[in-house]
């Protein structure tokens, strides 16, 4: 059970993600929606390499030889650089959104129809 | 708007501090935790500092877009220009390991104290990939303050 | 020399990469350097992936290990038998989609030389635009299944600037927007489904994933998260509502490029399903399931299509539905593989899909550079403002006829070609279905010829003149291989698509190309 505590803490935190991009009626907080689902995603490729008792993959001044995983970690790595980007742009767009309309209501920023 | 004498002494003070911090964890991205991009973030959050606690007229003659774009440009291209120079074999070749010239020193096996001294092209990457990552944090912050202060003189 | 052609792969990925990055150094000093520059990365690549068809037709599958000590050591002596690299696998369908990839950006590059003139921060279209065919080429090329997620999003943030590029008082900033979360949490559902198979096969490459591959009912799950990622970023049907917004409100040439982009996604999904599940799962059902993505695409969108008064946003509806017929014929192919009937019409079948990739990547993308020409010269989008263009700009008429005819499938276009194929294999799968595919592609017409009818026909409106040459170079690129593949389809056939088909059913074959002879 203790074990599985990172993989459902991963499903919460996708939850609660996902109910902010769907429900929540601020483009800042749709934003925010975005990045809780990539922090799960990214707890959820972490946990897949930890092995009981590891010690983190640096061979400078290390305990022991008993490491995690270092393959996801490097992929966490990239993926948050990537979610970076992905909210600096994301937020950039609020900006200039906000200076055109004059409001982040995604109920009031719906001039594309059809 | 200008923060207190206060906090921009002890920005002036950290600001230093915050720059060699994030060079060291530069430098040491092949050794330690860290590497380019946290590096490079961490000197951005130094510009940061110095523009939130002066007024960004203050600091815009030398924290320009201009010139952190430029040093965006340049990191991105010695990183990419690294990567061709191993075409020799493949493209990413790690063509300085175990060379014997800069970072080209031989890893010894296992558990070691860290020799900076290794790491072949990773040291050069992280150094591009820290150059670009504060050009490019730089920018984004310069923009989004600009923003603000249009925001503010439209306000009144 | 010899040895050279085999960077070949990599070359492609990175040449608009060092080229991109480089592109704003040289538009500070001359704008005039800038365009050559770029049209200069864009022909590159264009020949390089020429050569690689040429490469893979010749020597077979192609691999290239990023940083290995030779370009083909894809399992080094001393990693215990497992590809440690990024390795790129490029096979017959691989070369033909990256050949599909590059044309179009290069005639959407040329074009965009006077459509995007004097707008602010050109430099910067440009470093995305050659960063945008560096992540499509990635996309089509990598053999790694992390990889694929880097370069989707490289490509997803590059075609989000570019779609927000003319701000127009923020509505292409809301499209962008829009686009912009729909492609992150498309790449990070498809993200999760990589880290289940990480967890479950500790690898990420590929071919090792599919040598591994047991397909137990966490798998089910991860197929299921990759249908519903990628169906989403092709833009098929009941994930499409970002289409038309994203491709209405882009620049012209970027709209024609975004439909190349979400191919690559469509190429992911056929990957996938064939190359990481294949015979293993159960392909009746995946095939059944993309048939049935096809169908509904394919209705949606041409009836949609029928009520837009937007020339953008129509096209964009017709990009849906012309991804519907793609997903048809592949899907008829994955339905019945394994099977007798594969070889009598499921091929066929699957190569008529393949085939409707490049025609329609070619005719849409004329079309909405043709759209993009209008929009240039009057400043509206809007149909019932239009008329009477074809009196004034000649060129630009003929060029949307020819567009209009092949999207409808007019013989002696190339629509025609590949929509011929699908009719007559599907009919032998379930006449049903053939029989639907033909009354859309009426429907297609019909469109079309409102279209015409409202914007080039009947008196002068608006005195304007033919756009500039380099937009008329542009089309005219598209519209030469358009007549070509109309004319011959046999040569685009034998050459591009049946090896492409072929690639795409053998499983083993690819597997091979990275895991050895075994």
């Amino acid at each position: 059970m203790l074990g599985n505590l990172p993989y459902i803490t991963v499903v919460i935190v996708a939850g609660i993600g996902i109910y902010a991009m769907m429900w929540k009626r601020n483009l800042i907080k749709v934003v925010i929606g975005v990045s809780l689902l990539e922090s799960a995603v990214n707890l959820f490729l972490v946990s897949l390499g930890y092995r009981a008792g590891g010690v983190a993959p640096i061979y400078t001044n290390a305990p022991s030889t008993k490491m995690v995983l270092p393959t996801p970690q490097a992929l966490t790595l990239t993926s948050i650089v990537i979610g970076v980007a992905v909210d600096a742009l994301l937020l950039s767009f609020c900006v200039v959104i906000y200076r055109h309309y004059g409001t982040l209501d995604p109920r009031k920023v719906r001039r594309l129809r059809g | 708007m200008k923060m207190s004498k206060i906090v921009r002494t002890q920005s002036g003070f950290l600001y230093p501090f915050i720059l060699i911090f994030g060079l060291y964890i530069v430098i040491h991205g092949h050794l330690t935790p860290g590497g380019g991009f946290q590096g490079g973030a961490v000197i951005a959050t130094g510009f940061a500092l110095v523009v939130v606690a002066y007024e960004y007229k203050d600091v815009r003659k030398w924290i320009t877009a201009n010139r952190l774009s430029l040093a965006e440009v340049t990191g991105l291209l010695a990183f990419i220009i690294t990567a061709y120079l191993g075409l020799g074999s493949t493209f990413f070749r790690n063509w300085l390991a175990n060379s014997g010239s800069i970072f080209g020193s031989r890893v010894p096996p296992g558990i070691n104290p860290g020799n900076l001294n290794t790491g072949g092209v990773l040291p050069v990457m992280n150094l591009a990939v820290g150059l670009e990552v504060l050009g490019g944090l730089g920018v984004i912050i310069v923009y989004m303050l600009n923003y603000l202060k249009r925001g503010e003189e439209s306000a009144g | 020399m010899t040895e050279f052609i085999h960077h070949i792969p990599a070359l492609i990925i990175v040449i608009p990469l060092l080229w991109g990055f480089a592109t704003p150094l040289i538009g500070r000093l001359s704008k005039k350097g800038m365009y050559a520059w770029v049209v200069t990365a864009l022909a590159i690549t264009e020949a390089l992936t020429i050569a690689q068809i040429y490469l893979v037709l010749t020597q077979g599958t192609q691999v290239y290990v990023m940083g290995g000590a030779t370009y083909n050591t894809t399992i080094p002596p001393d990693s215990g038998g497992i590809p440690v690299r990024i390795i790129l696998t490029v096979d017959a369908f691989s070369a033909f989609m990256a050949f599909t990839a590059a044309t179009v950006t290069l005639a959407g590059g040329i074009y965009s030389i006077t459509s995007e003139e004097g707008t602010s921060g050109e430099s910067m279209y440009y470093t995305l635009l050659l960063l945008m065919l560096s992540g499509m080429l990635g996309m089509v090329m990598t053999g790694d299944l992390f990889n694929f997620f880097v370069f989707l999003e490289i490509n997803s943030l590059a075609s989000a600037g570019l779609i927000a590029y003319r701000v127009g008082k923020g509505i292409s900033v809301e499209a962008a927007f829009k686009y912009a979360i729909i492609s992150s949490v498309g790449a990070l559902i498809y993200l999760f489904g990589v880290g289940i198979l990480y967890g479950e096969y500790d690898a990420l490459n590929l071919a090792m994933v599919a040598s591994r591959m047991q397909f137990t009912g966490l798998d089910k799950v991860v197929m299921a998260l990759f249908t519903v990622a990628l169906a989403m970023k092709a833009g098929s049907v009941p994930l499409h509502y970002w289409v038309p917004d994203a491709y209405g409100k882009a620049p012209g040439a970027i709209s024609a490029i975004l439909v190349t982009a979400s191919q690559a996604s469509l190429y992911a999904l056929f990957r996938v399903c064939f190359s990481l599940f294949g015979l293993g799962s159960n392909t009746l059902t995946t095939g059944w399931f993309l048939i049935s993505l096809g169908l509904l695409s394919m209705f949606v969108g041409v009836t949609m299509a029928l009520i837009q008064t937007d020339i953008k946003r129509l096209m964009a509806y017709h990009a849906i539905s012309q991804t519907g017929y793609m997903l048809l014929g592949v899907g008829v192919g994955l339905a019945t593989l394994g099977t007798a009937a594969f070889s009598q019409y499921g091929l066929q079948a699957m190569e008529g899909g393949i085939f409707h990739i490049i025609n329609h990547a070619m005719y849409k993308g004329l079309l909405f550079l043709t759209a993009g020409a209008v929009i240039y010269r009057l400043g509206t989008s809007d149909l019932n403002k239009m008329g009477g263009l074809a009196h004034n700009m000649k060129y630009t008429t003929v060029f949307f006829m020819i567009g209009a005819l092949s999207i409808a499938g007019i013989p002696p276009f190339n629509g025609f070609a590949s929509k011929l194929m699908i009719y007559e294999s599907t009919y032998l799968f379930n006449p049903i279905l053939s029989i639907i595919a033909i009354v859309v592609s009426v429907l297609t017409l019909a469109s079309f010829v409102k279209v015409f009818h409202s914007a080039f026909m009947g008196p002068k409106l608006y005195d304007v003149k033919e756009v500039p040459k380099a937009m008329l170079v542009g089309m005219a690129i598209l519209t030469s291989l358009i007549i070509l593949f109309g004319l011959f389809p046999n040569i685009a056939i034998q050459y591009l698509v049946g090896p492409a088909a072929k690639a795409l059913a053998n499983q083993a074959a690819y597997i091979s190309s990275v895991m050895g002879g075994a």
